[in-house]
């Protein structure tokens, strides 16, 4: 296999071929680990995510337990994690922890880092004809920080106060306090440690993506040229780079409350009879500062399952995407909105009805470019020549979980209608299904559809079907009853549903959720066996295993340094023509085929 | 032991769904072009079979649990809120049926054959302005009414509204009543200490004749406030049946005002449930005891809220003076 030194001239020197020599030996260590080659990093970023979403699921099993069976018993959970259960029970403290830190693992170290990680790396520069990033370090760096945040994210969970355990959410006093909560000790420490690291893992790998989208594009590969992917990973690090940093000053201002006896957040506080030394703070203002952050955070999440969802249909239905600019646009909407209404998560924290009317607007307006996106995506559908395999498969069931989310965004985002479900299991059922699902669905699209471009080998389709079929059907078992909970009136964050007489009324359903809860774990297991059995014993793929247009699977399979031998690719039409000619045999045209005389004098794309 | 022999168990279903996968696999590796064409065809199927069995479930849950959800809203804001509601329910459910069943279809009717050639349709104007327009129509209807209703709710307090002032802490409500004076007491925090948590300024004449409750009791057909706030940290004073709930919050009074329109006697009634009664539940995490922080509230007619009320013994007189 060809290695080449990793000298970043030599990275970006387009004219100089690859071909000729430089066999400098790398070692396994620089191969594997510190690696600087974009593809790796990628892989990395996948692994890390898988390894996450295992941890984070399993938490979600072990408190659906809770929830499933309050009343029983379970030595044997007890044996293992001796320090979470009391007398057979997990203690509320262990599963306030435990919700927790499932919040924060699946959403940042999952969902974001780890789903834009992966395939910003390993697609931006394949898709727009590059070597590799702009800053090759400094992606390495992103991935090093990513894991360093991991690591102190799950050192906390072993501490004897136990992990941070105000919600992923973290609203001050309760976050701020110890005295209030045992997990506001040193498990928020380590948390807001974490966190910080983790931003600035973010903003290096943003700055990284959005400067080697903008400058290093291959000849040809205007703007309006580059695949939705690329599109969607570019506004997702735009809206990551203006967002995060407010995260860090809102964490920052927390420290301080917590440290240095500052009064940001905290004002008029008495426990136990005794009035603490703080005033003039808002616990408001976090939430502020904390969803300036938070709602961009849900789109930082999706779009990029949207960019992939948008590929991975046009490939497989055989059509071009359906108005391709109006996606384009309809992410800037998004993206643009995304900024201006944060508020919407604080309807009922009594501010001014004013404000509340005004962020009910603009919230409403973000269902509008959401809404053409599924149009648009069904119409891409309709009269192709789909082949339903995996990628597809999961590509439209994508679809369907983000319909279904979307629509009860409607419900929430009316301020009038959320008085009655604000922080209710509707909103569990909410965000579950249009976030949480939908993106992962997004991530397993795409790692069915590049996995014989990471690994040269197919996966295996027979439990690809068994895998999406768990998944689809448990996720709709888990998270569609939620609705009918939340609109029974039950709080989210509830250890238990039997206090309460109110509540108390849905113990077999709960049941039955936390039985599928398990169901769907054990099949993301079998994703994971398919996984790594396919990188050794998978089918080996052919260069372009799709027929697809984009310029990724030119490069050789094999996954060289510099991604393409010799010279880089030049790009002459856009990414989409599929069945653009009726009398041709082949169906699809590669970017890299020159556009005949006849195509030029089309108005249509190029 | 039994630990042991589960996963081992697992592990074999494991091995053998493996197994199984890879001779499936290893078939379809062999067919023809055409049975090619029959194996997208299957699978198009498996898909459909799934979406609309998925579909289906989400509607008939619909009727299953539809009625055990909140019964009819107890108080004029809460039948506001519901009826809005109800039309989001139907626009947005037509559309999700709409949308599933397109999604599902067009998987399985368009579906891979060798010889037919899918359609190039890359853009068509009219029709993405035809889908930007329509929902945003029906989008500003929604918020038309939603904002509408918004500020009635929020709108400024009823001179005649009965004041009651709720404090959240770890993990319970007190509940403290105007009295005759219909004014509650002021509260000054440098007054709070252990004999006084809220921190009440008994120097304020107003707050002599309030008196603390155990229960939330609410004449029918009345306006009445709630002064909201919290001690220690975030509460949220969530009022189901109402449907009305607001933020408790250290240092930042918030407040909330409806009119109760069912008494506790007829909702038994309607619900079928000798045993029913209103509650405040704690709608924000508080902390390990937030999953019981309950309030009962009990509405009531006129007169035996009046003769409740007497009943009631100033604070001041009955505790503080003592
Ligand atoms: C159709 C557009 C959408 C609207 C109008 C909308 C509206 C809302 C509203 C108003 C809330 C707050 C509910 C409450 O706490 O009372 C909410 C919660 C949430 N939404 Fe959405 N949403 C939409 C789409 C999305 C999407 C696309 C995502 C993610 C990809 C998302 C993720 C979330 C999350 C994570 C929460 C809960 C956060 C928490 O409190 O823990 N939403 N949504
Ligand atoms: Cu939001
Ligand atoms: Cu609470």
């Amino acid at each position: 296999m060809q290695t080449t030194t990793t000298s970043e001239q030599h990275v970006h020197d387009n004219a100089h071929a690859h071909a000729s020599g430089h066999h400098h030996t790398e070692t396994f260590v620089s191969k594997y680990i510190f690696s600087l080659d974009h593809k790796t990093i990628g892989k990395q970023f996948l692994t890390m995510g898988m390894i996450w979403a295992i941890i984070g699921g399993f938490m979600s099993v072990v408190f659906r337990i809770q929830l499933g069976w309050p009343d029983e018993t379970f030595p044997i959970l007890e044996r293992i994690f001796s320090s979470w259960f009391t007398d057979g029970k997990l203690n509320p403290e262990s599963y306030y922890a435990l919700i927790t830190m499932h919040g924060t693992i699946m959403v940042f170290f999952v969902l974001t880092a780890s789903l834009s990680g992966t395939f910003a790396n390993i697609l931006i520069p394949l898709q727009i004809g590059a070597r590799d990033m702009a800053s090759p370090l400094m992606n390495a760096l992103s991935f090093w920080l990513f894991f360093f945040a991991g690591v102190i994210m799950f050192a906390s969970l072993f501490l004897p106060t136990g992990a941070a355990s105000a919600g992923w959410t973290i609203y001050p006093p309760l976050s701020a306090l110890p005295q209030t909560s045992p997990g506001s000790g040193n498990g928020m420490t380590f948390w807001l440690i974490a966190m910080v690291l983790f931003v600035a893992s973010t903003l290096l790998g943003g700055l990284n993506y959005v400067s080697t989208i903008l400058n290093m594009r291959t000849k040809g590969m205007t703007m309006y040229r580059m695949p939705l992917t690329v599109w969607a990973l570019f506004f997702t690090a735009i809206i990551g780079i203006l967002s995060f940093p407010v995260l860090v000053s809102c964490v920052v201002l927390l420290i301080f409350d917590r440290g240095l006896g500052t009064s940001f957040y905290l004002s008029n506080i008495v426990i136990g009879g005794k009035l603490l030394p703080y005033s003039g703070g808002s616990p408001i203002l976090f939430q502020h500062l904390f969803w300036f952050l938070g709602h961009p955070e849900v789109y930082i999440i999706i779009l990029p399952a949207m960019g992939i969802v948008s590929e991975v249909l046009a490939v497989h239905s055989r059509k071009p995407i359906f108005g391709y600019k109006a996606m384009i646009f309809s992410i800037l909407g998004i993206t643009v909105l995304s900024f201006i209404v944060w508020a919407h998560h604080m309807f009922l924290s009594g501010m001014n009805p004013f404000l509340g009317s005004i962020f009910t607007l603009f919230t409403l307006l973000i269902a509008i470019p959401s809404a053409v996106k599924v149009f648009n995506w069904l119409t891409t559908l309709w009269r192709g020549n789909i082949r339903i395999n995996p990628p597809s498969m999961f590509a439209i069931g994508f679809v369907s979980m983000f319909i279904s989310g979307g629509l009860t965004g409607i419900w929430l985002g009316n301020s009038t209608v959320d008085i009655q479900l604000h922080d209710t299991y509707f909103v569990v059922a909410h965000f579950h299904i249009v976030m949480g699902i939908a993106a992962f669905f997004g991530m397993f699209a795409g790692v069915y559809h590049w996995f014989p471009r990471m690994y040269g080998r197919m996966m295996n389709e027979t439990m690809a079907y068994i895998h999406f079929a768990i998944t689809f059907i448990g996720a709709y078992l888990i998270f569609w009853p939620m609705h009918f909970i939340g609109l029974a009136g039950v709080p989210r964050r509830y250890y238990s549903f039997n206090e309460i007489e109110a509540f108390a009324q849905y113990g077999d359903l709960n049941k039955l959720i936390s039985i599928a809860t398990i169901v769907v774990f054990l099949g993301q297991l079998l994703f994971l066996v398919n996984f790594v059995y396919s990188i050794y014993r998978g089918k080996k793929s052919t260069q372009n295993p799709w027929q697809a247009n984009t310029l990724e699977w030119t490069s050789p399979i094999e996954g060289i340094h510099g991604n393409w031998d010799g010279e880089l690719p030049t790009v002459h039409r856009w990414p989409y023509d599929y069945s653009r000619n009726p009398n041709s045999d082949v169906d699809f045209i590669p970017q890299t085929v020159p556009l005949t005389e006849e195509e030029k004098k089309d108005k249509i794309h190029h | 032991m039994s630990i042991i022999l589960g996963l081992l168990t697992l592990v074999l279903l494991y091995i053998v769904v493996v197994q199984i996968s890879k001779a499936s696999d290893l078939i379809k590796s062999l067919r023809s072009d055409d049975e090619q064409e029959e194996s997208f065809s299957n699978g198009a199927l498996f898909v459909a079979v799934i979406g609309f069995g998925v579909l289906v479930y989400s509607i008939v849950s619909c009727f299953i649990y539809g009625p055990t959800i909140l019964p009819k809203p107890a108080s004029e804001q809460g039948v506001w809120i519901d009826n809005l509601l109800k039309i989001t329910i139907v626009l947005t459910g037509i559309v999700f049926v709409i949308t599933q069943t397109l999604l599902f279809w067009f998987a399985y009717k368009y579906q891979y054959k060798k010889d037919r050639k899918a359609y190039f349709f890359a853009d068509h104007n009219k029709l993405e302005i035809a889908w930007t327009i329509i929902p945003a129509a029906v989008l500003t209807l929604l918020i038309v009414f939603g904002i509408q209703k918004w500020f009635k709710i929020f709108s400024p307090t009823p001179k005649e509204a009965i004041r009651i002032e709720v404090v959240g802490k770890q993990y319970a409500w007190s509940v403290r009543y105007a009295g005759a004076d219909k004014k509650l007491g002021k509260r000054d925090f440098s007054l709070v200490n252990p004999d006084n948590e809220l921190g009440i300024n008994w120097n304020d004449a107003s707050s002599h004749d309030d008196f603390m409750a155990d229960e939330i009791v609410l004449p029918v057909g009345k306006p009445v406030s709630f002064d909201i706030g919290a001690l220690d940290v975030i509460h949220n004073f969530w009022l189901p049946h109402f449907r009305l709930m607001m933020s408790a919050v250290p240092g930042v009074p918030t407040h909330l005002w409806f009119r109760p329109t069912v008494t506790t006697e007829e909702m038994k009634k309607e619900t079928n449930n000798p045993n029913f009664e209103y509650v405040v539940a704690c709608n924000k995490l508080c902390g390990s005891g937030h999953y019981n922080m309950k309030k009962v509230v009990k509405v009531v007619s006129q007169e035996e809220y009046e003769k409740w009320f007497r009943s009631q013994k100033s604070y001041y007189y009955s505790v503080v003076k003592q």
